[in-house]
């Protein structure tokens, strides 16, 4: 009789557990996706967490604007599915975090903002005059080299006030990456980076630090974010394309122009992105000063903690869903929207993002498993002790 | 007659509650020995990479290729910061002090130590937003670009371009912040000072600023000392108002030699530059090496406080003893 009671409280506990378990496994068919990164992709991040998570209610995205260095920081400990970052993978990150896939998720443009009494926006500026001025070299409004690209325009004489931004932002990364590329002299002197020795100026912090000080004081003049010139209704200048046929406005039509002339030669979405530039591309309509940012994913996504093969592929799906039916919110929110060359490499891209060699098993199967042994051992406890389950009769 | 019954006294708790005690007062040493380790460890790739010239050089180059790190604009920038608010705080907040302990009449007195307190209380980003948007203005206006207009030319003090994002404008709004903190302990330690004391001085027919010249101050100056070095902690350590205000240069640019023209002290470059500096690079060494100079610096200010005000203690009792 003793031996009958220890065998069903012995089969008792194996069953109640794994029916359980199995339950919840059935029904806990909801993922929280995360990611974390660039504050500047931020509120068009948000946009798409709202709008994929109204297509599909079981996928819940947790992104943390915390900079895209403490973004790739996160990635490379594995604890996030995904980073955001507005500058591609230096050498030694990419060290950090093998076999990581770059993803262009969207394009940003970047002005050249004044603040002068009277003058309206469209100062007509050519990079090298661009150069000489962040370093220093020409230090009045009304200095020859700037009043012969503007002929009649009433250039006033006084000090130019140079804002910068005085974070690692990749928007410096940008703007230096043009510098760089059209003044042989700023790239030695100063260089390309997310932070650079500037020679001269105020630093104040992100693009609504350099915004508002520019808005604020007479005469200032910085680089400034696209959507944060557009919000702040700022003068801006309109910059000379690559070709120097024209002076281009900076629109969101000309920055996605410039990008779509860069799209063919970008590298291997596992390649090393850390030389890419998209910054004074050929076109007569590109506006020059560009630039990418980018999400990075692990290709083998089960080293992340915590991942399982479902959830891998919610965020190759969510991936997916961004650079298609995704970028028709960036517009709006004065992002500029990824030109379609582009998408197709993105495309490519996901399709590399596995979930590891060997599977290993969720959840539900253990608990099927489980809950077959139970199952089989109850018949054979069963036969062999006596037991019935129907009284004898 | 009742006596006390004590409950549960057993030694096995005496022995317990001796050691929750100790490991409550490990607790802090340990933290500063992570502290120490976590930031010697961290910058250990600058100090083998630029050795001593970390402190002495004022090179500040993050981009790949050519690094280059010096932390001395930015020590120099947090001293002279810090100087200029305790130079123009603590007169105003040992005015203050005075002014409610010695002559304020009651009813003023509470209403006006209330306000003092609720100053102390505002979060340091809010001195910051304000010192950006509003009080920069002003003193771009009204001080800055006539100073600079008049003497600009003749004494490098008011040299440079007027912007209202510099040192002055950093240092004025630092004052505002450390004057509630040193002005509210000031006033608690006049208070403290006996009555018996001035009621002496009166007797000796002195009036009511001698009153405060010979008994006030000689018993309280201790405590006024300490008072200030508080405050002088605050303003080396302020960050955000600071990162708001000082114009943040780098490199040789941010050494500071005018009084309008931008700096950047050590709390600030790691506010800005922290965050995106990428794992285990040179510039994030050079960053925790940053803290670890804060760091000593913090350590130095609290020991020379502490000095001082045993110093002033001694002579101070050794007057009475006489």
């Amino acid at each position: 009789m003793k031996k009958t009671f220890l065998a069903m409280a012995f089969m008792l506990l194996l069953i109640v557990p794994s029916t359980i378990l199995y339950a919840s496994a059935q029904t806990s068919q909801s993922y929280t996706l995360t990611g974390a990164g660039s504050t500047f992709i931020f509120p068009l991040m948000d946009t798409w967490r709202v709008q994929y998570n109204n297509l599909h209610s079981n996928i819940k995205l947790n992104y943390q604007s915390i900079g895209s260095g403490a973004g790739i920081k996160l990635l490379t400990q594995k604890t996030v599915d995904f980073a955001a970052s507005d500058a591609p993978l230096q050498p030694s990150e990419q060290a950090a975090a093998p076999g990581t896939v770059t993803i262009p998720e969207s394009i940003g443009g970047i002005t050249i903002s004044y603040n002068l009494p009277g003058i309206d926006k469209g100062m007509k500026l050519t990079g090298p005059v661009i150069a000489q001025i962040f370093m220093g070299n020409i230090t009045m409004w009304n200095d020859p080299a700037i009043a012969n690209l503007n002929p009649g325009m009433n250039l006033p004489a006084q000090k130019i006030l140079i804002a910068h931004r005085a974070d690692g932002s990749g928007t410096t990364y940008a703007f230096t990456d043009y510098l760089s590329k059209v003044s042989p002299q700023w790239k030695t002197a100063v260089g390309q980076g997310k932070v650079v020795p500037w020679p001269v100026g105020t630093g104040a912090q992100g693009n609504a630090g350099v915004a508002g000080i520019v808005k604020s004081t007479p005469y200032a003049c910085g680089y400034v974010e696209l959507a944060y010139a557009y919000q702040n209704n700022m003068t801006y200048a309109f910059v000379q394309n690559a070709d120097g046929s024209a002076f281009v406005e900076p629109t969101i039509a000309s920055v996605a122009a410039d990008a779509a002339a860069a799209a063919t030669s970008l590298p291997a979405p596992d390649g090393d992105w850390s030389k890419v530039s998209i910054v004074n591309q050929p076109g007569s309509n590109s506006y020059p000063i560009s630039t990418l940012t980018y999400i990075f994913v692990y290709k083998d996504m089960s080293q992340i903690s915590g991942e399982t093969q479902d959830k891998s592929q919610e965020v190759k799906n969510f991936l997916t869903w961004i650079i298609h039916d995704g970028q028709q919110y960036a517009s709006p929110l004065l992002y500029v929207p990824l030109p379609s060359a582009m998408a197709t490499a993105d495309d490519q891209a996901i399709s590399e993002i596995q979930f590891g060699g060997s599977a290993v098993p969720e959840f539900g199967p253990i608990a099927a498993l489980v809950l077959a042994i139970a199952i089989v051992s109850i018949i054979a406890v069963s036969a062999k002790t006596g037991l019935r389950i129907t009284p004898k009769l | 007659m009742e006596t006390v019954k004590l409950k549960g006294g057993s030694p096995l708790f005496d022995k317990i509650f001796k050691i929750a005690a100790a490991v409550a007062a490990t607790y802090i040493l340990a933290i500063i020995a992570l502290i120490v380790f976590q930031l010697v460890s961290g910058s250990y790739q600058i100090w083998a990479q630029e050795g001593i010239s970390f402190l002495t050089g004022s090179d500040w180059n993050a981009v790949e290729g050519s690094e280059s790190y010096g932390a001395a604009p930015y020590i120099a920038g947090t001293f002279v910061t810090a100087g200029l608010a305790m130079l123009i705080g603590v007169p105003i907040s040992i005015g203050i002090a005075m002014f409610l302990a010695e002559l304020a009449p009651k009813f003023l007195r509470s209403i006006l130590s209330f306000i003092i307190e609720l100053l102390a209380a505002v979060p340091s980003v809010i001195y910051g937003l304000w010192g950006m948007f509003v009080f920069r203005d002003y003193l771009r206006d009204w001080i800055e670009v006539p100073l600079n207009n008049a003497l600009g030319n003749n004494v490098f003090l008011f040299s440079g371009t007027p912007f209202g994002l510099d040192i002055f404008t950093a240092s004025v709004v630092l004052a505002i912040m450390v004057i509630p903190t040193i002005a509210s302990i000031s006033r608690e330690i006049m208070i403290a000072v006996p009555n018996s004391q001035r009621e002496a001085a009166y007797m000796l027919g002195a009036t009511k600023w001698e009153v405060f010249k010979m008994a006030v101050i000689p018993y309280s100056k201790s405590g006024l000392i300490g008072a200030s070095i508080l405050g002088l902690g605050r303003a080396v350590g302020e960050t955000m108002a600071v990162t708001m205000l000082i114009g943040n240069a780098t490199g040789p640019q941010a050494f500071p030699t005018s009084l309008f023209g931008p700096s950047q002290t050590m709390s600030s470059i790691i506010a800005n530059e922290f965050p995106e500096a990428s794992q285990g690079s040179l510039h994030m060494a050079a960053l925790i090496g940053v803290g670890l100079i804060l760091f000593a610096v913090a350590i130095c200010i609290n020991m020379v406080a502490q000095l001082l005000v045993s110093r002033v203690l001694k002579t101070h009792q050794g007057a009475v003893l006489a």
